[in-house]
């Protein structure tokens, strides 16, 4: 899906520029990179942490859990 | 020195030994006026237009590694006008007519055939939106032809019309779309920059952008600094990277897409095809290798490779569409950094940084835009207005919501493009 | 010639096969090159670029010359490998790339033009007159280049894809996979073991290396018996692994059926292997050395003759001449004496080398020229400045081995160079979970080599927690590796590297005057090492020539990047299964079968299948059934399965709030019993889906989506339930498959139901937008009180077991009525006839003002979408609204994908106002009505324009209307 930023939806009101950074402006790391995955199958959002840059995955959370 | 038959028959007969370099191997000059960050396509063509559109040679191509080592050295090498947004509709029409002339304009054949492409479309809701795309080309003053089943049947009787799961409806055909040689295409701008006075300085990293009261001064590499009045950054993948360089951030993800290719065959396939039920795209290239690719990988990526599933799913695509090239064997797959947008669209716009200027998200449709990037990233660089053809490129069309160019219909979804 | 008494072919089953027409003898277990060369046949291809006559340079799958097709028709395979094609009887094998004869090949007069055709000339010519290239130049170049042909006939999806996990993956059966996989085995732990060749042992089965005392063969064998009776090991044969990926997966490719005649066995099988740990142990490749005309038929590999000698039982020549820069030049010589054969000379490049034989030879000197187009005659070289002619048949070359690291560098390593090996090793680490050993990590001794393999295991063992079992590691060879890197001869002529594209030193050495000089610019430049065999024996060559021309080491000159496949891979084992039906699921609605005894035509809807129309006897064309449908729906009652739209049954104390939050307008206020029109954005403010959403209690919602939809909306609404209000105590699941719904429309709707219901349907009960349970013959069921049809509308969901015999009743039912089953053409004419919009309208560009919907848009709570919605760019008269749009006259067409432009403006980019996105043709209107959007397009109404199709050369005067044209009130819906 991209960036785990996704999580932090901006509160209604926010200005135009938090929204097109919550929307559109990325980091964009090579390297180290926080994302949300979804697993078809059953349905979950999950927050990856990798590596862009090699491929290894360092650590895979919830969403659920990670967003609270 | 200019190629040409006669210098080739005329080489041939002395071993070969009047060839010159193609580009000279200068040492960088502590100072220029402009200063390209970045040695691929769009980065040659930027300074190749800059020297013959609007005289300006005291420039330097700066590229980390070897020119046309990123994704216009492992693309599949599909060149077309058949956009249909405002926006993308005149820019991409301009820079097929540029196509058309560029063997002459770069004396360099950069084996430019236009040999057609044609989208399939398998329902009645693909259809409308192929006459939809197919009208606004031709009003666009490009051509278009809508062909039912049996017109498609005529060009490609080899398809898999009785079986295949998402019949053919028919399919959109752009006669004076076709393919070209990327390397050529890399090379012949970089001879034709070169020839002109730019200096090409490769094996060269920038490390940093100095900015001055929000003035750009120059740039640190690791060949050393240099100093110059406008910078562009034109670097596809790394653009976030060096962006940050200037405290930007960007509306970019980078994402690895795969291309294919064969082993060299007999001619088989004389059009580009694309499929319309999966993405999947193929042609035959003049070695006789069929070169073909699919979706993106949809994960971010800068390591230039991806991973088997898509591969597999890329192929299961060619063998629904045309099982006849079953027998053939994949021999090599490459991976580039795409540079994703979140309307897939690109940007070609100044920075909020006095002479600092930037081109990228090309999402992976940048190689037929070589020449038209560059066209219209010199025009605004030299000139500091853009260039009719590229005005809508804008960088804050994203914030304000106007001008976006969707042409998928997917929405700010970076990878969906 | 064959040699008797040696090699592993089966002598008691001969075979016989067809060679370019000519029948051919070998016997089972021969590759058609050894039984090429076993009949005294040299002459096996021609190159690439001047068609130069090709023999077979090696005994591998990194073979660049000898490639052939198999098969006729739809088994035509181009581009096989004569060394690794096995024989059978019948077995049809053709040569490529000539005409009219493999002897004599008209192209070969491109080798005359060489002078003219050096590197990259294609580059610098073919540029005028312009037209030429298209039609003159470009087809010629074409038509001469590839090599094999595909038949042009499809090919049948007969190859498979498998899966495995393992423990342990060992690539490669030679003495340190075999050694490796043993102790793996005999821990316990799953194994793998894919070697490429049909028999494992690797070198041993090339080698006259004795292991304990024993012929290798012999050792191999029985570790294979071993391995073969442990059932946590699978032996796979004629499997190469193809590629290295992320977390330990990996490719492979298992050539099943190819070496049998036509049978039931799939042709070859693509695997995907995950594996927890892995050992790359397959080997190294042989490279040759580059001196004047080294490509004749006749010059081979060292290793591989004295594969041909000792596996095969074949001698490659008569008279056979040696020549290389390390000790394996002698061995080869010993073997061929020992098996009779008559060794012309040895060569050895190292000035202080000496020989262990009675053959003539020469030290310190090189060969630098050779005779015999069709097939090595006579060789010169060239010994302390002076030079000797030697008449042989075969010049085996040994230019030093390259370990096949290509597997460690998929994942972006670059490999190491090794100076004492004259080779590039494998860089430890470069694949996570991969350890290279053996002659892939530079060990080119035997005994080292079972060591390694014994140790590699034990390793692999420990990091899996497992005890590595007691091993004793057999004797065997251990002589040292001894090489003096010979690159190139310096000598007048054309030296080749790359055989199949035709790439000389020259071209090479062009690249590096021409300032081609990055060795990826040299690559493309001369296309170096993109043969079909990648440049496995001639890419170190090349690079090496590179970096003396252009006056820098080897290391820092560089590789080009490795990449999947190790050796390429047939399209139809990749993509097995894809073929036809097999490329995507199919789903079928409970009606199907109903649907199609009526002879329905079905259409694809996503993956589903639904009927386009019903024709009844004596219609021809596919409007007549359509314009009677929809007859049935506006005068009596249609029947329709829309069990294809996504339903989302959604649950729980905040179902309400959740709801809220997704769609634009409220839900949580919505009563029990009552059904709603929803409208979904995308966060980016443009409309995602719309549908209805129904109450059934406080805490239980059924939610609709289109069908081409609800995939997404399941994944969106699953991402702000997990990601945005993980707080909110809801549940929800999708049951598309799980009910199967009707719509029943038309005036006579309710008459029907209550024919047959339970309860009767009376309007205070069931007024407009309304919903709940029924029951049909004591069966649960749902009904919605809906429309899309813009008629009395009613939809009935029961449990999908009853669907086919519902739907049944239902038609049976309309029909008594005066009605019947109405199919996806009439639907989409009604639902135009009242303005409703599908994906052809929001199409992923169109927000919710751009539709006339803004107005559901709350402003008394926050919901997805609602900000972005609000940019300046997505509102505003410059946007394109959606309209409805007739033809002013009423016979004239409309056609979707039209656009439009005021009615005499020039037909321009910039003049096009809008564009027509759906049209049907209107039988209650007598004319085609359209939907569409216009630049401001409510402000419009009434206005003239036109519609303008360059792509099927209609033009019409429109008027832009209300896009509901049928029953504005809506009274025939809500009665």
């Amino acid at each position: 899906m991209g960036s785990a930023v996704a999580l932090s939806r901006p509160a209604e009101g926010a200005s135009a520029e938090e929204w097109d950074d919550y929307l559109h402006n990325r980091d964009n790391p090579a390297g180290l990179s926080r994302e949300l995955w979804y697993h078809n199958p059953c349905g979950s959002w999950i927050v990856v942490e990798r590596d862009t840059a090699t491929h290894e995955i360092l650590s895979t959370t919830l969403a659920s859990e990670a967003a609270r | 020195m200019r190629y040409s038959a006669w210098r080739v028959f005329r080489e041939g007969l002395r071993g070969q030994s009047g060839w010159a370099p193609v580009w000279r191997d200068p040492e960088p000059k502590k100072e220029y006026d402009i200063v390209i960050i970045g040695g691929g396509g769009h980065g040659l063509s930027t300074a190749f237009y800059l020297a013959k559109e609007h005289g300006l040679t005291n420039v330097a191509v700066l590229e980390k590694g070897y020119l046309g080592g990123g994704n216009v050295g492992r693309n599949t090498t599909i060149v077309r006008a058949n956009y249909f947004l405002p926006g993308n509709s005149e820019f991409y029409s301009h820079s097929l007519k540029l196509w058309e002339g560029l063997e002459a304009d770069l004396n360099y054949n950069v084996m430019h055939s236009q040999r057609g492409i044609i989208n399939l479309f398998h329902s009645d809701g693909q259809r409308d939106a192929a006459a939809r795309r197919g009208n606004a080309m031709i009003n666009q003053g490009d051509d278009a032809i809508l062909l039912d089943r049996e017109g498609v049947r005529q060009y490609l009787p080899f398809l898999d019309f009785e079986n295949i799961r998402f019949p053919v409806y028919g399919g959109l055909f752009h006669k004076r779309g076709g393919t070209a040689r990327h390397d050529a295409v890399a090379w012949g701008y970089a001879r034709g920059a070169d020839q002109r006075g730019v200096d090409l300085i490769q094996q060269c990293e920038v490390t940093g952008i100095d900015i001055e009261n929000g003035k750009v001064t120059g740039v640190q590499t690791t060949r050393g600094p240099i100093r110059a009045k406008k910078v562009g950054i034109v670097v596809a993948g790394r653009s976030s990277q060096v962006a940050a360089m200037a405290g930007m951030r960007l509306p970019i993800e980078s994402h690895v897409l795969q291309a294919f290719v064969t082993e060299g065959l007999k001619p088989c396939l004389d059009h580009v095809v694309t499929f319309g039920m999966g993405h999947f795209y193929i042609s035959q290239s003049d070695k006789g290798g069929l070169v073909f690719g699919g979706d993106i990988d949809f994960y971010p990526s800068y390591a230039q490779r991806g991973n088997l599933y898509t591969a597999e799913h890329v192929v299961e695509a060619a063998m629904t569409l045309m099982p006849m090239i079953g027998n053939a064997k994949m021999l090599r797959s490459w991976g580039g950094i795409m540079d994703m947008s979140p309307d897939g669209s690109p940007i070609i716009d100044k920075t909020h940084i006095d002479g600092l200027y930037l081109d990228c998200g090309w999402c992976y449709g940048g190689f037929k835009a070589v020449p038209a990037s560059g066209f219209a990233f010199a025009h605004l660089i030299a000139q500091d207005r853009p260039h009719d053809t590229a005005k809508r490129f804008r960088l804050d069309r994203f914030r304000t919501g106007t001008g976006l160019m969707d042409e998928e219909g997917t929405g700010s979804q970076h990878n969906l493009h | 010639m064959r040699i008797e008494g040696k090699g592993l072919v089966d002598r008691s089953a001969p075979v016989r096969f067809s060679f370019d027409g000519q029948t051919i003898g070998g016997f089972t277990g021969d590759t058609v090159a050894s039984a090429l060369l076993a009949n005294g046949r040299r002459l096996m291809g021609r190159s690439f670029k001047y068609h130069r006559p090709r023999g077979v340079m090696t005994a591998g799958s990194d073979e660049p010359s000898a490639l052939i097709t198999t098969g006729t028709g739809a088994n035509q395979r181009p581009n096989e490998r004569a060394t690794v094609q096995e024989i059978f009887d019948g077995l049809d094998v053709r040569s490529q790339n000539a005409w009219p004869s493999l002897k004599w090949d008209v192209m070969e007069v491109n080798d005359l033009l060489s002078p003219f055709l050096a590197a990259g000339f294609y580059y610098k010519t073919f540029m005028w007159p312009r037209a030429f290239w298209e039609t003159v130049y470009e087809p010629f170049i074409r038509r001469a280049a590839g090599l094999g042909r595909l038949s042009g006939e499809n090919v049948e999806d007969r190859s498979e894809r498998a899966f495995a996990h393992c423990d342990l993956l060992v690539i490669g059966g030679g003495p340190a996979g075999l050694m490796a996989a043993l102790t793996a085995a005999r821990a316990g732990a799953d194994v793998i073991l894919a070697e490429e060749s049909a028999l494992f042992g690797g070198r041993l089965l090339s080698e006259t290396t004795e292991i304990d005392g024993h012929p290798g063969q012999a050792w191999a064998e029985a570790v294979r018996v071993e391995l073969s009776q442990m059932p946590n090991v699978r032996l796979m044969s004629r499997t190469t692994i193809t590629g290295a990926y992320d977390q330990g997966t990996y490719g492979a490719l298992e050539r099943v059926g190819l070496h049998t005649p036509e049978c039931d066995a799939p042709p070859e099988c693509f695997w995907r292997i995950a594996a927890k740990r892995a050992i790359l142990a397959c080997g190294a490749i042989e490279r040759s050395i580059a001196f004047p005309m080294n490509d004749r038929p006749g010059v081979m590999l060292a290793s591989a003759v004295r594969t041909y000698l000792n596996r095969f039982g074949v001698s490659p020549g008569k008279s056979v001449a040696i020549y290389g820069n390390n000790d394996d030049a002698h061995r080869t010589a010993a073997d061929l004496s020992a098996a009779g054969v008559s060794v012309a000379a040895v060569i050895d490049s190292r000035s202080d080398a000496s020989t262990t034989g009675n053959w003539p030879f020469f030290a310190g000197a090189d060969v630098i020229d050779t005779r015999g187009r069709l097939g090595l005659n006579q060789i010169t070289i060239r010994d302390q400045s002076v030079e000797r002619k030697i008449a042989a048949d075969c010049l085996a070359v040994s230019g030093g081995w390259n370990p096949a690291l290509h597997l460690t560098c998929h994942m972006n390593a670059r490999p190491e160079w090794k100076v004492n090996l004259a080779a590039f090793v494998p860089r430890p680490g470069a694949v996570p979970g991969l350890t290279a050993i053996g002659a892939a990590n530079g060990t080119f001794s035997t005994g080292a080599c079972m060591e390694a393999g014994a140790r590699a295991a034990a390793d692999g063992l420990a990091e899996l927690g497992m005890t590595e079992p007691e091993m004793t590691i057999p004797q065997a060879d251990d002589t040292p590796y001894a090489i003096s890197p010979k690159w190139a001869v310096d000598a007048k002529g054309r030296a080749w590297l790359d055989l199949q594209n035709d790439v000389t030193t020259k071209d090479i050495k062009l690249a590096a005057q021409e300032n081609y000089r990055s060795v990826e610019h040299m690559k493309r430049y001369t296309t170096q090492g993109m043969a079909t065999d990648q440049g496995k024996g001639s890419n170190v060559t090349a690079l090496a020539i590179l970096a003396d021309a252009t006056g820098r080491a080897i290391p820092e000159t560089g590789t080009t990047t490795f990449r999947p496949p190790y050796v390429p891979v047939t399209l139809s084992a990749l993509g097995a299964g894809a073929k036809g039906a097999g490329f995507a699921p199919q789903r079928f609605t409970t009606s199907h079968k109903a649907s199609t005894s009526r002879g329905a035509p079905m259409i694809e809807a996503g993956l589903w299948y639904r009927p386009s129309y019903h024709p009844a006897t004596g219609e021809t064309t596919w409007r007549e059934s359509c314009d009677r449908e929809v007859g049935y729906v506006r005068g009596a009652v249609g029947v329709c399965d829309v069990s294809t739209l996504g339903k989302i049954d959604i649950q729980g104390p905040d179902a309400g709030a959740f709801l809220d939050f997704v769609y634009t307008n409220t839900f949580s206020t919505l009563k029990p019993g009552r059904v709603r029109y929803g409208l979904m954005l995308r966060e980016d403010g443009h409309v995602m889906d719309d549908g209805t959403t129904a109450r059934f209690s406080d805490t239980h919602f059924v939610m609709t989506t289109t069908t081409a939809a609800a995939g997404q909306v399941m994944k969106h609404l699953d991402f702000v339930h997990q990601c945005l209000r993980p707080e909110q105590d809801v549940r929800f699941t999708s049951v598309t498959e799980q009910w199967a719904q009707f719509a029943v429309a038309g005036p006579r709707a309710r008459d029907l139901l209550d024919a047959f219901l339970d309860t009767p349907v009376d309007d205070v009960d069931w007024p407009f937008m309304s919903c709940g349970p029924v029951t049909v013959s004591g069966i649960d069921a749902r009904l919605f009180r809906i429309s899309f049809s813009g008629e009395r509308g009613y939809e009935l969901a029961v449990p999908a077991r009853y669907g086919d015999s519902l739907y049944r009743f239902l038609v049976a039912q309309a029909e008594a009525l005066g009605g019947g089953a109405y199919g996806m053409e009439a639907l989409n004419v009604l639902r135009i006839e009242k303005g409703f919009i599908t994906h052809s309208e929001i199409h992923g560009r169109v927000t919710a003002f751009d539709v006339g919907m803004d107005g559901m848009m709350s402003k008394k709570k926050d919901f997805v979408g609602k900000s972005a919605a609000a940019h300046p760019g997505l509102l505003g008269p410059e946007r394109e609204q959606l309209v409805g749009i007739r033809p002013v006259a009423p016979e004239e067409r409309l056609l979707a994908g039209a656009h439009i432009f005021a009615e005499n403006a020039p037909k321009k980019r910039d003049n096009s106002e809008g564009y027509m996105t759906s049209v049907a043709w209107s039988p209650t209107f007598g004319s085609y009505l359209g939907l569409g959007f216009i630049a401001n397009g409510r402000a419009r109404h009434g206005e003239q324009m036109r519609m303008v199709d360059h792509l099927r050369k209609v033009e019409t005067v429109i008027e832009i209307a209300d896009p509901m044209s049928f029953d504005p009130e809506g009274g025939r819906m809500r009665g």
